[in-house]
């Protein structure tokens, strides 16, 4: 009796997750159909295995200066050029990309982390708590975000931690308002009415029913900031707020390259186009999960 | 209608209340003793509590919020604690460049985006929608200041078309003034167009596959009038929303492409006064971006409401 009892939700849970499972492998067949989807993927990943590898990537030391080769234009020996302390600036947009997911990832996390937790309350329960997450979130939505992650790196003094605080701060209002409305969504349907009646806990409800139906926005959202994220720190770097220097990051090498336009341009060149196509292949790839996720598609 | 902009209006004002509140409290609460920065030298406690006294920093932090608040309802924002010059007049000396810079910005943005966001809803899954889609992408990702770099490298380094930086008053020499303000309005512009063509697109897909404009197509009309005079009327409504949405987005934008082509506007002002940590400037341009931004999604609310009186009549149900 027992037994049985206990073999049967084994067995629901089996075939669950193997619908799941099914279910899975249709979004990734949708997505790696879509061909500009598909490259941004494999861009992330030379660009995480960059970050990753970067001490054996590199040709050279990023920090080694060198006075014999102050800002020379590319040769066979420094690929992309040399910077005005006659480093190697192949090396450092290399070394550039560890900041970048450093600070792009673990920023929306914090916002992930902060957010979500916020906008399941606020929807689930409603009432007062409501208002005052929801006025909260339109006061911090009302303050332009730069000013907001400047003013927290001022105060902080600037690191690469610290500017990732403050991106990920700023960023939480977007995925409390975006949990809200999906959880506003889900909660008067029958399942979860059901679930209810039957009386499961509020805590297995956001777990099993709100959370997984929510799952598909989120996961595109928090792609998508990943991409304003890169430009967030790169933008506090550039303003001198993030990464330190000698610390290579892309913001701030741009910072230098401002100085010197005229004498080497190909220092603002490089990092500026890592950049561009790491963010690039961050806003393609949320695309592609945004209409692989898409359940009218199905 | 009145009730709808009288009830948008209070709650504007309740979160007005708390970002001044939340400013004030950050900044009194963090780190950082501004008063050391800004007496430099002169470092002597006597100074330094004089300093406090002068600008009422020695007053409970309550107290301070209350003062400045009932100044500033007044108009009067208070003295630059490192220049001594009224707030307000630097403000009202500033903010008109960066409306300028804005407004240059936004007719940029609305006059790219319109044009290729219809363009590629119309010739959906052709050569312009891939290259329109593939542009929009590009001025999403791309970073402003870099754009303003690369910019400034080709049209002033390069090839001496255009100034790199500074700023000469319309009242001046308007040509003069709109050659230093392309740059930085197209380099300001790039991520409000792709925003808005996207959402046209998308919006624009969206209507052209309803019903009436099938039976506008139905009953003859040639394509050019039921994109313009039937679709685009009502793909438009979610574009008014993101634009203003995109308003904050807007300022944060001005404040880096200030600083990279060094105008003098409300922007770079907001920047120095962080970098400083003068409390008096920080707080009315917090104050000031606030209702601006607030003023705008108000507007855009109204504006909504009378484009589509669907939203009105839902607003009154269930309120």
């Amino acid at each position: 009796m027992r037994s049985t009892a206990a073999s049967a939700p084994r067995a629901s849970v089996s075939t669950e997750s193997l619908s799941r499972w099914r279910r899975g492998r249709r979004v990734l067949r949708r997505f790696t159909r879509r061909r500009p989807a598909l490259i941004g993927a494999v861009i992330i990943v030379v660009f995480v295995t960059t970050a990753l590898f970067a001490p054996w990537l590199a040709p050279s030391n990023p920090q080694a200066t060198n006075w014999s080769k102050i800002r020379k234009p590319a040769d066979a020996h420094n690929w992309l050029g040399t910077d005005d302390l006659g480093r190697d600036v192949l090396s450092r947009v290399i070394w550039g990309a560890q900041v970048s997911i450093l600070a792009g990832v673990l920023s929306v996390l914090l916002a992930v982390v902060v957010g979500v937790p916020l906008g399941l309350v606020s929807g689930y329960y409603r009432g007062r708590l409501d208002q005052v997450i929801m006025r909260l979130t339109d006061a911090l939505l009302a303050f332009p975000f730069l000013i907001l992650a400047i003013a927290f790196a001022v105060a902080l003094g600037p690191s690469l931690a610290n500017a990732t605080c403050a991106i990920g701060l700023a960023a939480v209002p977007g995925f409390v308002r975006l949990t809200r409305g999906q959880v506003l969504a889900v909660r008067e349907e029958d399942y979860v009415q059901g679930a209810r009646a039957l009386g499961a806990s509020d805590l297995r409800i956001f777990w099993r029913y709100i959370l997984p139906n929510s799952f598909a926005p989120l996961l595109v959202q928090a792609t998508v900031n990943i991409a304003g994220a890169i430009i967030a720190e790169s933008t506090l770097s550039f303003l001198g707020l993030g990464v330190q220097p000698p610390t290579p990051s892309w913001g701030s090498m741009l910072n230098v390259a401002q100085g010197f336009l005229s004498q080497a341009p190909w220092m603002a060149w490089w990092p500026g186009l890592a950049i561009v196509v790491t963010v690039l292949a961050f806003n393609v790839v949320g695309d592609g999960l945004h209409d692989a996720l898409d359940p009218k598609q199905y | 209608m009145v009730q709808f902009i009288v009830r948008r209006l209070l709650i504007s004002l309740i979160v007005l209340v708390l970002i001044t509140l939340m400013v004030f409290a950050s900044q009194r609460l963090l780190p950082g003793d501004p008063v050391r920065v800004w007496a430099g030298e002169e470092q002597d406690p006597e100074s330094l509590a004089f300093f406090r006294h002068k600008y009422g920093l020695d007053q409970p932090i309550p107290v301070q919020y209350l003062t400045w608040l009932g100044l500033a309802v007044q108009g009067d924002l208070g003295r630059s604690i490192r220049t001594g010059i009224e707030v307000r007049d630097e403000i009202v000396r500033r903010l008109p460049i960066t409306l300028e810079l804005a407004f240059l910005a936004l007719l940029v943005a609305i006059g790219l985006a319109l044009p290729a966001g219809v363009l590629s809803a119309v010739r959906q899954n052709t050569v312009w929608d891939y290259v329109g889609n593939a542009l929009a992408l590009f001025g999403l990702s791309v970073p402003h200041f870099w754009l303003g770099i690369m910019l400034i490298l080709g049209f002033s380094v390069h090839w001496h078309w255009l100034p790199a930086s500074g700023y000469v008053s319309p009242f001046e020499n308007l040509a003069e003034n709109l050659r230093r303000m392309i740059m930085p309005a197209f380099v300001l512009g790039t991520g409000l167009t792709a925003v808005l063509m996207r959402q046209l697109r998308s919006s624009l897909l969206g209507v052209l596959q309803s019903d009436y404009v099938r039976t506008a197509r139905a009953k003859g009309l040639s394509e050019r009038p039921v994109v313009s005079k039937h679709a685009l009327r009502n793909a438009l409504i979610p574009v008014v929303t993101v634009l203003g949405l995109q308003a904050g987005a807007l300022f944060g934008g001005a404040i880096i492409t200030e600083q990279v082509f060094v105008i003098p506007g409300f922007g770079k002002y907001s920047l120095d006064g962080v970098f400083s940590r003068d409390y008096a400037q920080v707080q009315a341009v917090v104050l000031i971006t606030a209702v601006g931004y607030l003023l705008v999604n108000l507007l855009v609310d109204i504006a909504y409401s009378l484009i589509n009186p669907r939203i009105r009549l839902e607003g009154a149900e269930t309120e």
